[in-house]
């Protein structure tokens, strides 16, 4: 029998205020194996620890039960508490009585029921317990940043400057993300390009940084501090060693009609093509799909202007097997698709464009030039209406629940380049609310509205309806007056949602990394952990884990390559002990444990069993302990229940089910 | 019949096997039983007819660990759970030589009971005869002529087959080493039509449709004894590392607990040989727990029969990217 002392925390109010602490002490008294019960007001202060501490000694308690808040903020404290106290820190317990009750309860009656069950059932666990020592594991020196845009860059440079291996997989021919497709940034109005280039370009150069472009994550295996994965690198048909970036092959294909993704489909690019001029590398691509080359057989013609000899048409995807310590996703975002809102009339009129459309006509080296024109037609236009939250703050299915966060900012910067360049252009904009917290974002905005006239309208835009004459017909709600207003725009700009970009999905599955409901990736903790997954090992750099501008993508980049050098840093690493294992005796040796271990830990060996006198030798599951995470997948798939988790046993969760249902 | 003695002979003569799994007569006319036989003298009591029923696949577990290959005689049906065992490294592929016999739908004395033929003495009609293909497959239309207490009876072969062959996976052996005698398939239901009934009804009516079957369990544990997916060294309701040992007193664990736990143990592994339900000694339809996991498996992750084969990992130890997330909630 165990000897356990349980310690109830008050959490000052957080738990005290509904649940009857004192209450909950007299009760689990009474518990077996309970031999000491008190209460603090803070267990995880310093004296609080010291009385757990103080009861470990004195009377001699082979097992502690916490009441308090949620083991994911406090169970490494108390359990290194217990262990400088002389008790294996796996013989503590959490009952977590605060995330699980009191905050989310309000009869305190039904409350201090609920507290004393919920440490009841931890007491049962403990009942069970056995003192548990954990491993330890090696540290591969190297990580993997997923996505190459202005995150995925900033974290790689960090992380080689503190001297470290970093290899950034980009899906696209080249780095740059979305970064690369704007023309000027907020709230300075500095150039993109001419800010983000020579991080593309000191990325490239960096002799600790190793960029894989048109490249994907395929596979990914083994645990924090020693992932294994293979990065497909797609057939680029040309040779990075021989090319030489002169780009006539590009000039010459005869294959001009793919719509540009890097120009959003607003105009077309070549087979063969580098998404832009400052594309880094600086070597071209052939989209297969459009090649007429690959399509007919016939043509090869890039072939044959190339003087480097470097189009290679017989290349293949090749993959690379690498060793990582740590994982960074950068995987950014998308716009969201407006094919649910047909009352902006997107799809209809060539003038309704996005946001991101409108930087790429801003931009000199867009499909205009820089001119801002009317893609129907060519025309300048006079009249530009915005409309602002297309998708996001959407109470509905079609759109996001979210605030996109930037396009307050950005649209404030549009309109205003707009009446700064062109000030006989009236600019319209329908808002919600306009959101502009952050360092100079306020002043910025104040200046569109003030400075450069630009018309700000609380409401928003029932339709927008094409005209015969190519105009649009803008009918908007002005809610400050109560009014109904119609305009005549020559151009719409929504400022369209943004979104995780779709391979996030696959890779968080690879990664055994969560994402919300939203598909943005889930930080260990919203506040105290924003870079880092849930998932040891695995960080979160720019917008796969929440909308945010670019000086927030930054920074948070910065903080996740620290978290990265962090773990790359250490030598060894302590490795978790809750670990299956197998009773030798109940394995059937059906290999169905090894079939869903996500982790390759279990291989079978033939051994000699002696079972109840029976001598024979039986195929049976082997455990390597470095490599389980105890993530249980095996327990419960093991039809004989001969696969075990340490410190999470059958039994134990029994105990628990059956203290809870007492 | 006589066939397949010879050709078990002639392979314990060679060398080939050292014993041979089959059938032996029971003690009534339709119990033969599941025997070994070590010798061709002990093959004049082996016999194979209408009632042979029983699938002999799990006993090749106990051969595989015994010195020698054993002959065994397996329908197109029970070669699914031969597959299933050598895919879980249960049986010894190397120490199993199969023969494939044919088969053209297996009787249930039950049925016949049901029919309202009772005290049997003797059955004609139920033999297993040339082989020849053509006759065989006409065996759903033939008539049985029973002897009883009181008398002659008859009855049609078709209302007296097993509830599985009139759902037949077909006549084709999934894995032999020869085949002796044709085989039909004697389909002539719907597989998923009661479990399609019972998903239909309201929660109240199917836990009381449940209820009512379960509580006849008297826990003879035939079911989980006969059932080749069932195939643990040591059972977790036998076991006393488990507190399931216990719960076995509660009163009413049968009916909620064992036949459930069972159901799920099995999922993705039961190849619908309706074992189960034939030596359910209290005529409990306990095909149909496994049916709806069969079901629903089929739902969400495309056809998948267990035992078609004995490499492909089933659904439900595999991953991939098109798995349905039903704890996926969509927001609404």
């Amino acid at each position: 029998m165990q000897r356990i002392g349980v310690f109830v925390c008050h959490c000052g109010s957080n738990i005290a205020a509904t649940v009857d602490v004192e209450k909950v002490v007299e009760l689990v008294r009474m518990e077996p194996g309970v031999v000491h019960a008190e209460d603090y007001q803070y267990m995880c202060s310093e004296a609080g620890q010291a009385k757990i501490q103080a009861a470990i000694r004195e009377k001699g308690l082979t097992g502690v039960v916490v009441c308090s808040c949620s083991p994911r903020m406090h169970e490494a404290t108390f359990r290194k508490a217990a262990d400088r106290a002389g008790l294996n820190p796996y013989m503590v317990e959490i009952a977590n009585i605060r995330e699980h009750c009191s905050w989310i309860h309000k009869d305190r009656e039904e409350a201090t029921k609920k507290a004393l069950i919920l440490a009841r059932a931890a007491i049962a666990k403990v009942n069970l317990n056995a003192p548990l020592k954990p491993g330890e594991s090696r540290v591969t020196k190297r990580a993997l940043v997923i996505g190459g845009g202005i995150a995925g860059i900033q974290t790689a440079l960090d992380i080689a400057d503190a001297g470290y291996e970093v290899d950034i997989v980009e899906k696209t021919p080249s780095i740059g993300g979305r970064m690369s497709q704007l023309d000027k940034t907020f709230p300075t109005l500095d150039c993109s390009a001419c800010i983000l280039t020579p991080k593309m370009v000191e990325a490239n150069a960096h002799e600790k940084i190793h960029i894989y472009t048109y490249s994907e994550v395929e596979k990914v295996s083994g645990f924090v501090g020693d992932f294994t994965v293979d990065i497909r690198k797609k057939a680029r048909s040309v040779d990075m060693d021989k090319c030489t970036g002169c780009g006539v092959c590009q000039e010459k294909c005869p294959s001009k009609k793919t719509p540009s993704e890097f120009n959003r489909g607003l105009n077309n690019r070549s087979a063969i093509y580098t998404p832009f001029a400052q594309a880094i590398p600086n070597v071209p691509v052939i989209d297969r799909e459009a090649c007429i080359k690959f399509q007919t057989g016939k043509c090869g013609l890039c072939a044959k202007v190339c003087q480097a000899g470097a189009i290679d048409y017989e290349q293949k995807d090749e993959i690379i097997t690498q060793k990582y310590g740590a994982i960074v996703v950068a995987t950014g975002f998308d716009v969201i698709k407006l094919d649910a809102y047909d009352e902006y009339a997107y799809s209809q009129s060539k003038d309704v464009i996005t946001s991101l459309e409108l930087e790429r006509i801003m931009n000199a080296a867009g499909p205009t030039k820089g001119h801002l024109e009317r893609l129907s037609d060519g025309r300048a236009p006079k009249e530009m209406v915005f409309i602002q939250c297309v998708g996001s703050r959407c109470a509905d299915q079609r759109g996001k629940s979210y605030c996109s966060k930037i396009c307050c900012m950005y649209t404030a910067k549009h309109a205003m380049l707009i009446r700064d360049k062109y000030p006989d252009v009236n600019v319209t904009v329908f808002y919600i609310d306009v959101r502009t917290p952050g360092k100079n974002f306020d002043e910025f905005y104040r200046r569109a509205v003030e400075e450069y006239g630009v018309n700000y309208i609380k409401g928003q835009v029932g339709k927008v309806m094409p005209q015969p004459d190519g105009r649009l017909l803008v009918q908007g709600a002005d809610l400050l007056d109560n009014k109904q207003i119609l305009i005549e725009a020559d151009m719409v700009v929504l400022a369209a949602a943004i979104e995780p970009d779709p391979s996030v999905r696959g890779i968080a599955t690879m990664l055994t990394a969560s994402i919300d409901t939203n598909n943005f990736l889930t930080e260990a903790h919203p506040k105290l952990r924003p870079v880092e997954s849930p998932t040891a090992g695995v960080f979160l750099s720019g917008v796969c884990q929440g909308p945010k501008d670019i000086p927030e993508t930054v920074a948070q980049a910065g903080a996740a390559a620290v978290k990265a050098i962090g773990l790359l840093a250490k030598d060894k690493l302590t490795t978790n002990p809750c670990t299956a294992h197998s009773d030798e005796l109940l394995c059937n040796g059906c290999s169905t444990c090894a079939n869903v271990c996500p982790y390759g830990a279990i291989t079978y060996e033939d051994r000699q069993v002696n079972d109840h006198g029976i001598r024979e030798v039986r195929r049976l599951a082997v455990v390597n302990n470095a490599l389980c995470q105890g993530c249980g997948a095996c327990t419960v798939a093991c039809p004989s229940g001969a696969m075990d988790l340490q410190g999470f046993s059958n039994r134990q969760i029994i105990a628990e089910v059956d203290a809870i249902c007492r | 019949m006589q066939e397949l003695i010879n050709r078990a002979k002639e392979l314990l003569a060679d060398g080939t096997v050292v014993r041979v799994l089959g059938w032996k007569k029971g003690d009534m006319p339709y119990n033969p039983e599941p025997a070994f036989f070590e010798s061709a003298d002990a093959l004049e009591d082996f016999v194979y007819d209408g009632f042979c029923g029983a699938n002999l696949s799990k006993f090749m577990i106990e051969a595989s660990g015994k010195e020698g290959r054993t002959l065994v005689f397996l329908k197109p049906c029970d070669t699914y759970s031969m597959n299933q065992l050598i895919k879980e490294h249960r049986v010894d592929r190397e120490k199993t030589y199969i023969i494939g016999v044919g088969c053209t739908g297996k009787l249930s004395a039950e049925k016949i009971h049901a029919l309202g033929i009772r005290a049997i003495e003797a059955v004609s009609g139920a033999e297993v005869g040339m082989f020849t293909g053509e006759n065989e497959a006409l065996a759903a239309e033939k008539t049985l002529t029973i002897q009883t207490l009181y008398g002659e009876k008859t009855c049609s072969y078709k209302d007296a087959m097993l509830e599985r062959c009139h759902v037949c996976k077909g006549k084709e052996h999934k894995i032999f080493d020869e085949i002796i005698g044709a085989s039909a398939d004697t389909k002539d239901g719907d597989r998923f039509a009661q479990v399609e009934q019972i998903e239909a009804m309201s929660p109240a009516e199917r836990f009381a449709f449940f209820q009512a079957e379960l509580s006849k369990c008297i826990r003879c544990n035939a079911c989980r004894n006969v059932c080749p997916a069932c195939s643990c060294r040591k059972c977790v309701f036998d076991s006393n590392k488990f507190d399931s040992a216990q719960k076995a007193n509660a009163d009413s664990f049968e009916e909620k607990m064992f036949h459930i736990i069972r159901a799920f143990h099995v999922a993705g592994r039961c190849t619908d040989c309706g074992e189960c339900s034939r030596v359910c000694p209290q005529g409990i339809p306990l095909h149909l727990f496994n049916r709806k996991f069969i079901k629903d498996i089929d739902d969400f992750y495309g056809e998948f029969q267990a035992g078609e084969d004995a490499e492909t990992v089933g659904p439900l130890t595999s991953f991939t990217f098109d798995d349905v997330e039903p704890g996926v909630v969509e927001r609404g």
